[in-house]
């Protein structure tokens, strides 16, 4: 598995910017959300129309708003680094694509950084899935609908029931398998999790369950 | 490491936003605002005023905007709130709600299914 950790540096060849068109006036949010090294960065890259780029968010601690910056070398400042692609969609609707650190400092970032973002992909590495607790018991606290996605490493099988079993799964997030690598995989996890949307905001009761396609 | 921002002294943060470390809960810009020049960067105006005049000749969201520049997201939205105050840039700021829009979900779906 290619592992492109938070490894967005662009190589000397890149192309220069892709500017957008002059009509776009919608930006869209995705964030795609997981442990370290679970193939964040390489789901990003694999749909974005420019090279993944790289930037960060810091604050101190509990949001304190700080107009001095000398008050800030007192305190701990948190800094949260994270990835994004971005994908055209039509003249005025462009989707960026987060790609965000599981981890718990990053969670007192998330109001700030990604409020009104459309919806999240919970990536799983199914050899190492404690790590994708967090970050659902996050969202589900946060109210923001997602889909999870089980990122192939080739390892042995684990079936639908098993993982949703392991990740005490509501019955209606969809569950999905994907390879990460792969631009045609990548783009059925967003459609999946768009649809997901869709019948979220359609109504509780027409929230379909999905199992791995 | 070629993150922005991390390494960087203090000190320097400081200078580009005069001291402002937040930009504070009411500053309207977004990660996905997409941002418009509005005019041509001017002699003698300060380095990062100037480049983001440049990158935003085509509409540009603010999270590019921090990359490019590689400053934080907070300190590239003070700086953005100073030339949008002074009428040198337009924000295209996204259609939030508290449920999306069905018509834009349906947008985002066609758009993905065609990529």
């Amino acid at each position: 598995m290619d592992s492109a950790i938070s490894d967005a540096r662009t190589p000397a060849s890149a192309p220069a910017r892709t500017p957008l068109g002059a009509a776009a006036d919608n930006g869209l949010k995705i964030v795609v959300v997981g442990g370290f090294g679970v193939g964040k960065t390489t789901m990003v890259r694999s749909v974005s129309e420019i090279r993944p780029l790289n930037t960060e968010e810091t604050m101190t601690q509990a949001g304190e708003a700080v107009d001095d910056i000398s008050e800030v070398r007192g305190k701990s400042a948190t800094t949260v680094a994270f990835d994004f692609g971005r994908i055209s969609l039509d003249a005025r609707n462009v989707l960026y694509l987060f790609g965000a650190p599981g981890q718990e400092r990053f969670w007192f970032l998330w109001d700030r950084l990604f409020s009104g973002t459309l919806g999240a992909v919970v990536l799983v590495d199914t050899r190492r899935i404690d790590d994708s607790w967090y970050a659902i018991d996050r969202l589900e606290h946060h109210g923001t609908p997602f889909i999870v996605a089980c990122n192939d490493f080739g390892g042995p099988e684990h079936s639908p029931e098993a993982v949703r079993e392991a990740l005490d799964l509501d019955p209606r997030v969809p569950l999905v398998s994907c390879d990460a690598r792969s631009r045609q995989s990548s783009k059925q996890v967003l459609i999946t999790l768009v649809e997901h949307l869709q019948a979220h905001y359609a109504g509780p009761t027409a929230r379909p369950r999905q199992e791995f396609a | 490491m070629s993150r922005p921002g991390r390494d960087d002294a203090p000190d320097r943060l400081y200078t580009v936003t005069q001291g402002r470390s937040s930009s504070g809960p009411d500053n309207p810009f977004d990660l996905v605002t997409l941002v418009v020049a509005e005019c041509a960067p001017m002699p003698g105006m300060q380095s990062e005023h100037t480049a983001i005049l440049r990158l935003t000749e085509a509409p540009t969201a603010v999270v590019e905007i921090a990359a490019e520049l590689r400053l934080p997201v907070s300190i590239t939205k003070i700086l953005l709130s100073d030339l949008h105050a002074a009428g040198r840039v337009s924000a295209r700021h996204p259609y939030t709600a508290a449920v999306p829009d069905p018509d834009i979900l349906e947008q985002v779906l066609v758009g993905l299914r065609n990529l």
